[in-house]
């Protein structure tokens, strides 16, 4: 009965994945084939029927009892199913058939030779686990250190070959947002795999504030001041972060730095693909940039009027045709937001970028170099420009003849780099360095909403950041009254003060 | 076979010569490398092994293809079409590329190797596995067509012929290893050559003289999976397989010696062995950056992961005793691959890291070599130096035929009544 269900079995499983293992049909060479088989037979019959009633493998057990002594060294033995004479009770069973994930146990040393006098048995095999199967540290090391050199080789076989330093130049000054953004600049530079020489020009002097960001950067830093301070107009704006820049590129030249100039903007985002693409500047490239524009302000319905081109592409950067020539420039298109763009910088329309930012050029440092003999000649000296700063838009106003930029990212296909404007208001206060010390000013006594284990005329100081109106009469909109619970609860429960809000009648 | 040299030096020694060797070799092949075309320096492997993969058989032997009627190979291949793509299609690209090939001979008397094309490994379940019930009595059927057809059979009891049996134990026709041995290997096919898949020493399933050949990976599926060589490779140890077998051998144990549930058991918790029973679609991509790949036994000991890895520059980990891999007279494994025995799986992380990173980089130099993967590849139509050329090579350096080859007049050898009763039954 029991053969015949598990011959049924096999064959129920054949028509799935017809691959049935028939353990008891036994191969090769025996002695003996009668009375062994069926004695086996009954044997596994008994077995898995006192499993059955037991509700787990015994036979764990059995060979607790049995066969310790030959499994006394756990950490490696030999598991042998022999040829598939040995039957069910006396096979291995795997650590998943039991939840102890105890080792293994081998069979005993009755294994019946295969055909053929191979080494490799066929059969049911212990599974052999470790003591400890877990990752040993020192290993994990190793690891790392061979996939580290495996990757060295693969930088040096694929990747630059002549690997020039990048000299990123940022103009900033002290604001609210410019944690915000320089720490983004900053962390993209320290993930870059080459060597990089920062130039942090601030507008309004060095302060500390500034350096202490840049101070965790690790890398090689210029820190200088500009005397001026950030005006608050846009388009000031833009003209004085030209003039820094300049002032940057005069340092470059006066420190003889050597490698490919880029200009990394605080609020910009770069990807690091730029970085490897930049490699291959020969004297002055282009990349394309995507303009970010915080469309907020603008109608869309209006510019759809009379127009049946699909809206422009938010990149600048170098146009090229068929044969991967530079044949021209894409720029931002303003035109959408003419008379609706931000003047000033509270104001809420969108802020709009020059004609062609100076992010997406890249020079090659000797180019303003003073003295070199393999100069190009459609480079202008820098001194040449003294006091005409104010007019330089962009790195192709230091060129005589714009045709020799060269376009980098598939010839401009590729946005490396996106342009951002987004700034807080003028007025807006930070703490320095975003310490909070000493305790904030602003402490608002909160009297709408007793804490449940204080007495409820107690008042209590909360420190809030923003101005609540806490005399006017809200109508109990548990939503409202809920976050602004939720903001200030320390070791309350939410639930609790929700259940109390509906019946709580305003103070 | 370089390693005799080195049998007598101290380990210190060998490994100074090694990297002496081995600056040399980089340097001069980072040389040779730049006029490939492709800017990785490949090291080619030397010595005799290098020169045989490159060799080219047109000229160093005559086939000639049997004209069997088409119930023995177009009519099966109308049945099921899905025989094209799964691992077993070697056979059916075989018979292909012998048709068009200018080793094919139209002049029996002239030709040194005779070939038979039977897809015996073409009756598929609705899964897509084959069965292999009928392949006896196909493959005797056809063997008693050529048999009484042509003399040229009886000449030499077949001794030859040669025939694909890329079935999981090769021409012993059957799944199961145990039915597999018990049933050895096809009587008739006892004098012939038998170009399978299955390779394991002292095995009774691979015959003295057998050419082993990958299992077929698409060659275009792949090319079409490949990634940006820059890709940082930076995965350790990847697989993706079955560990437990669960509709056949739930417990383990069965299933591939119990080698892989021991893999399974040892490393689920390592971060630096992404091993999982998923099916991801990036798997190409995946062992494209990986350093190592597993390439454990399974019911059998081959599978077509180690033409993945091959192909895909990932330093395969064969974990199969006594296995015997495709063309190993030709390819030297042991410089490209790492062998672990199935005892040693619960050390495999330490003998891992402790291969050094030079070791490492040449065996990635080696597998970088085209001629490597062209070699492991079948591809449509046939290009110089693949799987069907390193055929022709094995079936070429086995010529001239030896003098036991033709039989006396009236010599009888095989045993036609031999074998199963079930075979015997006419097909």
């Amino acid at each position: 009965m029991k053969l015949s269900a598990l011959q049924q079995s096999y064959l129920s499983r054949r028509s799935n994945s017809f691959r049935g293992p028939s353990p008891l049909d036994s191969s090769s060479d025996s002695t003996g084939k009668s009375p062994a088989t069926t004695f086996w037979l009954l044997l596994h019959a008994a077995c898995c029927l006192a499993s059955l009633v037991l509700g787990f493998r015994f036979s764990r057990l059995v060979f607790l009892f049995f066969f310790s002594a030959s499994s006394a060294n756990l950490s490696a033995f030999r598991g042998g199913g022999g040829g598939g004479e040995i039957s069910a009770p006396l096979l291995v069973h795997s650590s998943l058939a039991v939840n102890n994930p105890i080792v293994n146990l081998a069979t005993p040393a009755n294994r019946t030779s295969p055909a053929a006098g191979s080494r490799v048995m066929v059969g049911r095999h212990g599974i052999r686990v470790r003591p400890w199967p877990h990752p040993n540290p020192e290993e994990v090391m190793k690891a790392h250190r061979i996939l580290e050199r495996v990757q060295r080789e693969q930088r040096a076989l694929f990747g630059v070959k002549k690997v020039r330093t990048v000299i990123a130049v940022t103009p900033t000054h002290v604001r609210t947002f410019q944690k915000l953004h320089i720490s983004g600049v900053m962390h993209s530079l320290m993930l870059v795999p080459y060597d990089v020489v920062w130039i942090v020009v601030e507008a309004g002097g060095v302060t500390n504030e500034t350096a202490s960001i840049v101070a965790k950067s690790g890398l090689r830093t210029f820190h200088v001041g500009f005397h001026h301070r950030m005006p608050i107009s846009w388009d000031a704006r833009h003209k004085l972060e030209s003039r820094m820049r300049l002032h940057a590129l005069r340092i470059v030249r006066k420190e003889r730095l050597d490698g490919i100039v880029m200009f990394a903007d605080d609020s910009n985002m770069h990807s690091m693909e730029l970085f490897d693409e930049i490699q291959s500047v020969k004297w002055i490239g282009a990349v394309s940039v995507g303009i970010l524009v915080h469309s907020a302000g603008v109608d869309e319905s209006s510019s759809l009027q009379g127009e049946e081109e699909a809206p422009p592409m938010p990149v600048q950067g170098p146009a090229c045709n068929a044969t991967n020539n530079l044949i021209g420039w894409h720029t931002f298109n303003s035109l959408r937001y003419a008379g609706r763009s931000a003047v000033y910088i509270d104001d809420l329309e969108p802020v709009l970028p020059r004609k062609l930012e100076w992010a997406g050029f890249v020079l090659n440092s000797r180019l303003l170099w003073k003295d070199l003999d393999d100069k190009p000649d459609w480079i202008k000296d820098l001194e040449v420009l003294d006091g005409a700063d104010e007019d330089i838009e962009s790195p192709l106003s230091l060129l005589m003849d714009t045709s020799v930029v060269e376009p980098l990212g598939s010839c401009g296909r590729r946005v490396l780099l996106w342009w951002l404007r987004v700034e807080a208001r003028t007025d807006s206060k930070f703490p320095a360095q975003w310490i909070i010390d000493p305790p904030l000013d602003i402490t608002v006594p909160s009297k709408r909403t007793p804490w449940p284990d204080a007495p409820p005329q107690l008042p209590i100081n909360e420190k809030v950041l923003f101005d609540t109106q806490q005399t006017t009469k809200h109508s109990t909109k548990t939503r409202t009254s809920r976050t602004r619970r939720t903001r200030s609860k320390r070791k309350h429960d939410a639930k609790v003060i929700g259940v109390q809000v509906s019946t709580h009648s305003e103070v | 076979m370089q390693n005799r040299f080195f049998s007598g030096e101290t380990k210190m020694g060998m490994w100074k010569l090694g990297f002496l060797g081995l600056l040399c070799a980089h340097f001069l092949f980072a040389i040779g490398a730049v006029e490939l075309g492709r800017s990785q320096p490949t090291e080619r492997i030397s010595g005799s092994a290098g020169d045989v993969l490159e060799d080219d058989p047109v000229g160093r032997l005559k086939v000639f293809v049997y004209e069997l009627p088409s119930k023995y190979n177009k009519k099966i291949l109308q049945k099921d079409p899905r025989c094209l793509n799964h691992m077993f299609a070697a056979e059916i690209f075989m018979h292909r590329f012998l048709l068009s090939s200018p080793v094919r001979t139209l002049n029996p008397e002239e030709a040194d190797w005779f070939y038979t094309p039977v897809y015996t490994t073409c009756d598929l379940t609705p899964n897509g596995l084959p069965l292999p019930f009928k392949s006896p009595r196909m493959m005797r059927s056809a063997i008693q067509l050529i048999s009484s057809n042509w003399p040229y059979w009886n000449r030499t009891e077949g001794a030859d012929h040669f025939f694909v049996v890329p079935h999981d134990f090769g021409a012993c026709f059957h799944y199961q290893e145990e039915k597999a041995i018990e049933r050895g290997i096809l009587q008739l096919l006892q004098r012939a050559t038998l170009v399978q898949t299955f390779g394991q020493r002292n095995h009774v399933c691979l015959k003295e003289g057998s050419i082993t050949i990958p299992p077929y990976a698409p060659p275009q599926k792949m090319q079409s999976h490949l990634i940006p060589d820059k890709t940082p490779r930076s995965i350790f140890v990847y697989f993706r397989g079955l560990f437990y077998d669960v509709g056949n051998d739930p417990e383990g144990g069965y299933y591939a010696r119990g080698a892989r549930a021991a893999v399974w058991e040892n490393f689920k918790d390592n971060p630096l062995f992404d091993i999982s029973t998923e099916h991801p679609t990036t798997y190409y991509e995946d062992m494209q950056r990986a350093v190592f790949c597993l390439c454990p036994l399974g019911w059998a000991p081959w599978s077509p992961r180690l033409v993945e890895a091959v192909i895909f520059g990932c330093i395969p980990v064969i974990i199969a005793d006594d296995i015997v891999l495709p063309f190993a007279d030709a390819i030297p494994w042991e410089d490209i691959g790492v062998f672990v025995d199935e005892e040693d799986v619960p050390k495999l992380d330490t003998i891992l890291t402790s291969i050094p990173p030079e070791v490492i980089l040449r065996k990635q130099r080696l597998l970088a070599n085209p001629s490597m993967k062209q070699a492991m590849l079948f591809p449509q139509p046939a290009q110089p130096g693949d799987a069907f050329h390193q055929v022709l090579n094995g079936l070429a350096r086995k010529l001239p035929h030896g003098s036991a080859v033709f039989l006396k007049p009236g010599e009888k050898i095989l045993n036609w009544t031999a074998g199963p009763v079930g075979d015997l039954k006419p097909w």
